[in-house]
Parts: structure tokens; C-alpha cells; sequence
């Protein structure tokens, strides 16, 4: 009985101070908030926003709520972490390996890139590419052509438009040729486990989906249309490129230095992860008479993966955190668009920071189930 | 029993008396804000990150500008110096926060009187101090002249959370033209991009251009378009909830604005005390209790005089001498075919 209560006591206390902590915020924030004359509630959202934004991936103006203003904001977030999470492990993944090269000179670049980014603070990167290398970039009419087509000028990154005809259909034979691919797999392994034959699976693979797409474009049913950038005269002396696919400085800057920074510890997840594979592992592989492409697929990566993946969701996660900085360089994120812009028109701060705070969380703990769930898919799993 | 309830009812009317009395007598008069204010011994004025002309810090970090010169106004009227003064920097972004949380008692930050702001948030707008409109800068060599000339596909660099940013919607919609805004928070970094040429245009309120020009790299290669988009009451705010304090603060503009009518001047205050005209002696404080209605001395308004000077010796000395804006165009007296008229003090 004794022992029950001394193990009880101790959790009641807690409960009551975190209760208590709760309870005298919102009292105060209650409090105050009736004094100054300041009303609570979410009804705002539907209010027309009366506001534009620079860059946004759904139709969206002033004339829409703050509702949709708060999605634009989100969809931004969601654009540059992405695109953040697919560089940092492209990047990651090439350095880490190279940092385990036999060649020196490869292993050190790698070895000095990763002390050099890791060891600058993200605002300044940020900073650093939006202010020092986007900024000395020419005007639009005095760029040369990047890759002919594309023109990268100090207003943005101009690059062709693709305006697709019946893009459903197109989505569909992807969709078929990746449900066809399944198949030919479970397939492929029915075959080996029951005779030891081995299909070219990853041959195949390739050809099917690249060979379903193809046929709806000779028969006709999609149809693509590029549109060039194309330099238009705005007054005597200021110039865009219409037409085309404008990309802001603001997110290019902001996807460079977040992939560039992250992209550091990756590449130490990574190099970790395949040096904590055994010697006796791979030795042991060779003398079975593998290759070393089977020995780095079949017995060293699926062991480096499960110690890879558990530190590089976290850095996916700070990714999209620190996406947040944006609002530093007016790439209109959630936090620029909705608790800068938003906030400031309504003055609605608590409701606005509550709502940014919880879409966050949920951002995070997403990727954490995707990754979570990745990681159980390759996990050990014991018969 | 009834010998404790009747021991209790007493306790409770006197308790109930005593408050009342205690409201009554000195609460109408003395604000809690004003309590706080003396007992700090300074006032906590929020102002911008750097505005020549409205509120900006030298080198040594003193500040001056209009907007300061309203709070030290106040501190003048509050505290008998003013000098005592603590200035906050805010960006647009954080102003109305800092207001309402109460980390600062006024806001004098060239902050447009909107009804949203006034009756939404909290804040509660006490007076106009200068008279402005939205307009927008453009490069010399452009060859625009008017906003007529504008295309689509223009970008437009401007400050965020102002009303700036919804007023340049309003027009360009109006004009049905497909524009770029790209939005920073502090105004340094607008002037920047808009200096790298990152935007074609650099729009906010006309002062805001003229003070901000001076920053660009070559100023004389820009010009401000003639047109005025908006009308852009800026004022000093205060937090809703007290309102002796908000008479504080609305009455130190006024008394600075009807000084420059009267002809009072920080040289010339004392003088004044001897004058024939009784409006005249009420604003020197020798006729009249006027500050007992804020629970202040009756020398309030002459310090601020004194201290800071009136409206006309502020103006010239923070934006028609410094270049900014020399004509005082709407921010005249009405005497003199203005617009700035305030309520007499009496």
C-alpha cells in the first residue's frame, strides 16, 4: 500500500502541475484578452483575405479567404521541403559514399564540404545564396541561355512550360505500367524461389514504364505543348520572360541552402551506416561468389539502411522546420504568408501561431509515420 | 449566528464602499498604464527599425523622427523629462503584438488609421500626426512617368503586414494588371531588392519613399511617381482598455499642433505664460487645471512644449530640413491650407 502511494503521489503532483501551468495561460491570456476588448475565434478564416501572393501553386488572390491563403502558405512549406528532402538525399547519399572512397582526393573534398556546410549557420547560408549569388545574377535582358532554353536572371529562374493535353490519361498508364511492374516482380520471384531462373527484372522495368507513356503520345491521346520564355518589354528598361515557368530567386535560394545544409548530415548518416555493416559480412558475401554489385544490394545496403534510416528522419524532419526561415528572404511560406501576412491583417495572433504551431506537427509527425513505416518495412524480420 | 452574518454584511458594504470610493476618487484620474509609466520612471514607446524623418537612431543611438518627438512628448507630459523614454524597434510585423501585449504603452510607428485596426484588434488609434498616401518609386531610366504605364508582370517590393500590400492590390486590380508583390519584413530589405533589381518597382507611403531614397545606392537614378494610390492617416496607438492613458497621448499631439497655432514655440513658452489670449495661457499652463482631468500637473503641456517644441519646430526640423520632404503639403496648419486641425484645449 505504502509503495502504491509513493509511486502514485509523485505522477498526481505532475499531473497537477501541468494542469495548473495550462489552466493559468489560458486564464491570463482570457483575462487579458477581455480587457483590451479582443474576441476569440476561428470565423476570420472565411473572411476574404484581400491580400495577393507572389508565388503560389493553386489558383489564389486577394479575393480568396485566409482559409485559402493558409493553404497556399502550407502548399509553399510543402513544395520547398520536398524538393529540400529529394536534393539533401541526392546530395547525402553521394557524399557519404564518397567520404568512404579509396581516392583521396575525393574522400577529402567530400570530408571538407561536410565540415564547411555543416559548421555555418542555415539563416547565413540562406542569407548568403539569396543576397550574395542570386543578387549579382544579370538582369533578364542582358542573360545568356542556361541549357538553351532556360535562363537564370537576378527576378528568377525562367525555364520552358509544359501545357499537357488529356494529362489524365497520361497519369493513368504511368499508374498501369507501375501496376504492371508488381506483377512482373512477384513474378520474377515465383520464378527464381521455384526453378532459379532470374529475369532481367530492372531491364524490364524501365522499359515498361517507359514504353506505356510513350504509346499514348504516338497514338495521339496526350498531347504536349512547350512554351518558351520569351523576353517581353515591361517599360525602356525593365524586361521578364513571359510565357514560360517563372521560378523565384526566393525559392531557389531557399531550396539550395536547405538541401545543401542538410544534405552534410545525411552524407554522415549515410557513411555511418555502411561502416557499421560487419567486415565478416561482406568478406563473407565474396566467398560465396557474389559480385561486388550484388554484395553492396543483396547484403551490404539492406543492413546500412536500417541504420541509415532512423538519424536521416530526423534531419527530414529539421528540413521542413527550418523551411520556416523563409520568411527571412520573402519566400511566401506558411510562416510569411499566414503568421506574417494573415496575422498582421487580422491581429488574430494566438489563433493564427496556434494553427501554424499544430500544422507543423502534423507535418512532422507525418513524414515521422512515413518514415516509421519505411523502417519497419526493412527492418529484420525474424520467422 | 446572525451576529456573524450581520459582522459579515458590514464587512462586505464597507469593503463595497471602499471601492467605490477608491474608483470614484482616483482611478477616473489615474490610469493604471500612467501608474506604471511614473513608477518605471520612463515610457515605453515602440517605433520603427529606421525611418528618417518618423523614427530613426543615429550612430550613438539616439533617437529622432516625428514619431519619436510624440513620445517624448509624452514622457514630457508623464514624467516632467523628455528624454525618459525607452524606444523599442518593431518591424510591421510585430507592432500590434508588442502594443497589445503590453510590451510597450505607445505605439508610434507611422501606422495607418484603418477601422479594422481601430475596432478589431485591441488598438485604439488617438490622432493623425501626419497625413500620407501610398505611392510607388521607379528607375529613372525606365522612362515611366505615371502608374498608367505600368504592364503586366511587374513586381513590386514592399513591407510586410502593411496596409501597403492590400492597397497595391486594390489598384492593380483596378487596372487590371498581373503583378508580382514580393514582400519583406523589415524595410531595409525592400530598399535592398528593389536596389539589385528585383522588383521594378518599390511601393509604400510617399514619405516612406522620399526617407527610404536616401538609402539606394545612386538615389538620383529613381523617381516617385506623381500619383497617390490611398489615403494614409498615420497616428500614434494605443492598447483599448484604458482610457485616461489614450487622452494622455491624443492630448500631447494636440497640444503640439495647437501650439504651432497659437505661435508658442519652445523658445517663446515661457513667455507666453504673460499672453493677453486666454487659449493661449491654458496651453502654458497658466490659466486653467487642464491636467487634473489626466491626474497630471497643470505644467504638462508647457513641458512638452518646452521639451520638445510644437508640431510646426518638430516637422521642420526632423523632414523639412534633413531633405525628406521640405513642402509640409497636407501637413499644414489649417490656417495655412492644411488639413491638420485638431479639437481646442480647454
Amino acid at each position: 500500500m505504502n509503495h502504491r502511494i509513493k509511486s502514485i503521489v509523485p505522477q498526481l503532483l505532475t499531473l497537477l502541475f501541468v494542469v495548473a501551468v495550462i489552466g493559468f495561460f489560458t486564464i491570463n491570456a482570457q483575462l487579458n484578452m477581455d480587457e483590451r476588448g479582443i474576441d476569440f475565434g476561428y470565423g476570420f478564416l472565411s473572411q476574404e483575405s484581400s491580400f495577393d501572393v507572389q508565388f503560389s501553386l493553386i489558383e489564389y488572390d486577394g479575393s480568396h479567404s485566409y482559409a485559402k491563403a493558409y493553404l497556399v502558405g502550407l502548399l509553399n512549406t510543402i513544395l520547398v521541403s520536398v524538393l529540400g528532402i529529394i536534393f539533401c538525399t541526392i546530395i547525402g547519399v553521394i557524399v557519404g559514399i564518397a567520404r568512404l572512397s579509396p581516392n583521396y582526393l575525393i574522400r577529402n573534398t567530400a570530408a571538407w564540404y561536410v565540415e564547411f556546410f555543416r559548421n555555418v549557420p542555415l539563416l547565413l547560408q540562406i542569407f548568403f545564396w539569396y543576397y550574395a549569388a542570386l543578387r549579382a545574377l544579370p538582369l533578364p535582358e542582358n542573360t545568356e541561355p542556361l541549357f538553351g532554353v532556360t535562363y537564370l536572371t537576378v527576378k528568377g529562374y525562367y525555364i520552358p512550360r509544359f501545357i499537357w493535353e488529356n494529362f489524365d490519361i497520361l497519369i493513368y498508364s504511368i499508374l498501369a505500367a507501375v501496376i504492371s511492374i508488381v506483377f512482373i516482380r512477384n513474378y520474377a520471384r515465383k520464378l527464381q524461389e521455384e526453378k532459379g531462373q532470374q529475369l532481367p527484372v530492372l531491364l524490364i522495368s524501365v522499359g515498361i514504364i517507359l514504353i506505356f507513356p510513350a504509346i499514348t503520345f504516338v497514338t495521339g491521346m496526350v498531347q504536349l505543348e512547350v512554351a518558351l520564355p520569351v523576353l517581353k518589354q515591361l517599360s525602356k528598361t525593365s524586361f521578364i520572360y513571359a510565357e514560360g515557368l517563372s521560378v523565384p530567386p526566393e525559392l531557389l535560394a531557399l531550396v539550395l541552402a536547405l538541401s545543401l545544409y542538410t544534405a552534410t548530415f545525411v552524407a554522415e548518416c549515410v557513411r555511418a551506416g555502411v561502416q557499421g555493416v560487419s567486415k565478416g559480412q561482406k568478406e563473407a558475401a565474396a566467398s560465396i561468389g557474389l559480385t561486388p554489385n550484388q554484395i553492396l544490394k543483396l547484403v551490404v545496403m539492406p543492413q546500412a539502411l536500417r541504420i541509415i534510416i532512423p538519424p536521416t528522419t530526423n534531419q527530414y524532419l529539421n528540413l521542413t522546420k527550418n523551411s520556416s526561415l523563409a520568411a527571412a528572404i520573402a519566400y511566401p511560406d506558411l510562416v510569411l504568408v499566414f503568421a506574417g501576412t494573415a496575422l498582421m491583417q487580422t491581429g488574430r495572433a494566438i489563433e493564427i501561431v496556434s494553427i501554424t504551431m499544430l500544422t507543423y506537427l502534423t507535418l512532422s509527425l507525418a513524414i515521422s509515420l512515413l518514415m516509421n513505416w519505411y523502417n519497419k518495412k526493412i527492418a529484420i524480420k525474424e520467422k | 449566528m446572525l451576529r456573524t452574518l450581520k459582522t459579515l454584511m458590514y464587512l462586505l458594504t464597507s469593503i463595497a464602499l471602499l471601492v467605490s470610493f477608491e474608483t470614484g476618487a482616483f482611478a477616473a484620474k489615474k490610469s493604471k498604464t500612467l501608474k506604471k509609466t511614473q513608477k518605471m520612471g520612463f515610457v515605453r514607446c515602440g517605433v520603427s527599425q529606421g525611418l528618417p524623418g518618423f523614427s530613426n537612431a543615429d550612430a550613438s543611438g539616439n533617437w529622432t523622427g516625428v514619431d519619436v518627438d510624440l513620445c517624448r512628448a509624452v514622457a514630457a507630459a508623464t514624467l516632467g523629462d523628455s528624454g525618459k523614454v525607452k524606444f523599442f524597434p518593431l518591424s510591421a510585423k510585430e507592432r500590434f503584438t508588442a502594443l497589445t501585449s503590453g510590451e510597450i504603452d505607445v505605439l508610434s510607428r507611422n501606422t495607418t488609421w484603418t477601422l479594422s485596426r481601430d475596432a478589431d484588434i485591441g488598438l485604439t488609434f488617438v490622432g493623425v500626426n501626419f497625413y500620407d498616401g501610398q505611392g510607388f518609386m521607379v528607375r529613372k531610366s525606365s522612362g515611366i512617368t505615371s502608374v498608367n504605364q505600368f504592364k503586366a508582370g511587374v513586381s513590386a517590393c514592399t513591407n510586410l503586414g502593411t496596409t501597403t500590400e492590400l492597397n497595391m492590390r486594390d489598384f492593380f486590380n483596378s487596372k487590371g494588371i498581373k503583378y508580382e508583390p514580393v514582400t519583406f519584413e523589415k524595410a531595409d530589405e525592400v530598399v535592398a531588392a528593389y536596389d539589385a533589381g528585383r522588383c521594378d518597382t518599390y511601393t509604400t507611403d510617399k514619405s516612406g519613399l522620399a526617407a527610404q531614397r536616401i538609402k539606394l545606392s545612386k538615389p538620383n537614378d529613381h523617381i516617385v511617381l506623381p500619383e497617390t494610390i490611398s489615403k494614409e492617416p498615420l497616428g500614434p496607438v494605443v492598447r483599448q482598455g484604458d482610457a485616461v492613458w489614450e487622452d494622455i497621448v491624443r492630448w500631447s499631439l494636440n497640444v503640439m499642433i495647437e501650439a504651432e497655432e497659437y505661435g508658442i514655440t519652445s523658445a517663446n513658452a515661457d513667455s507666453m505664460k504673460s499672453s493677453d489670449n486666454p487659449a493661449v495661457k491654458r496651453l502654458v499652463g497658466a490659466e486653467g487645471e487642464l491636467g487634473a482631468a489626466f491626474g497630471l500637473d497643470n505644467d504638462w503641456s508647457l513641458r512638452i512644449i518646452k521639451q520638445v517644441g510644437n508640431y510646426g519646430e518638430s516637422y521642420k526640423r526632423n523632414i523639412a530640413d534633413t531633405g525628406i520632404l521640405p513642402d509640409r503639403g497636407p501637413n499644414q496648419l489649417w490656417t495655412k491650407g492644411g488639413i491638420l486641425y485638431v479639437p481646442p484645449a480647454r
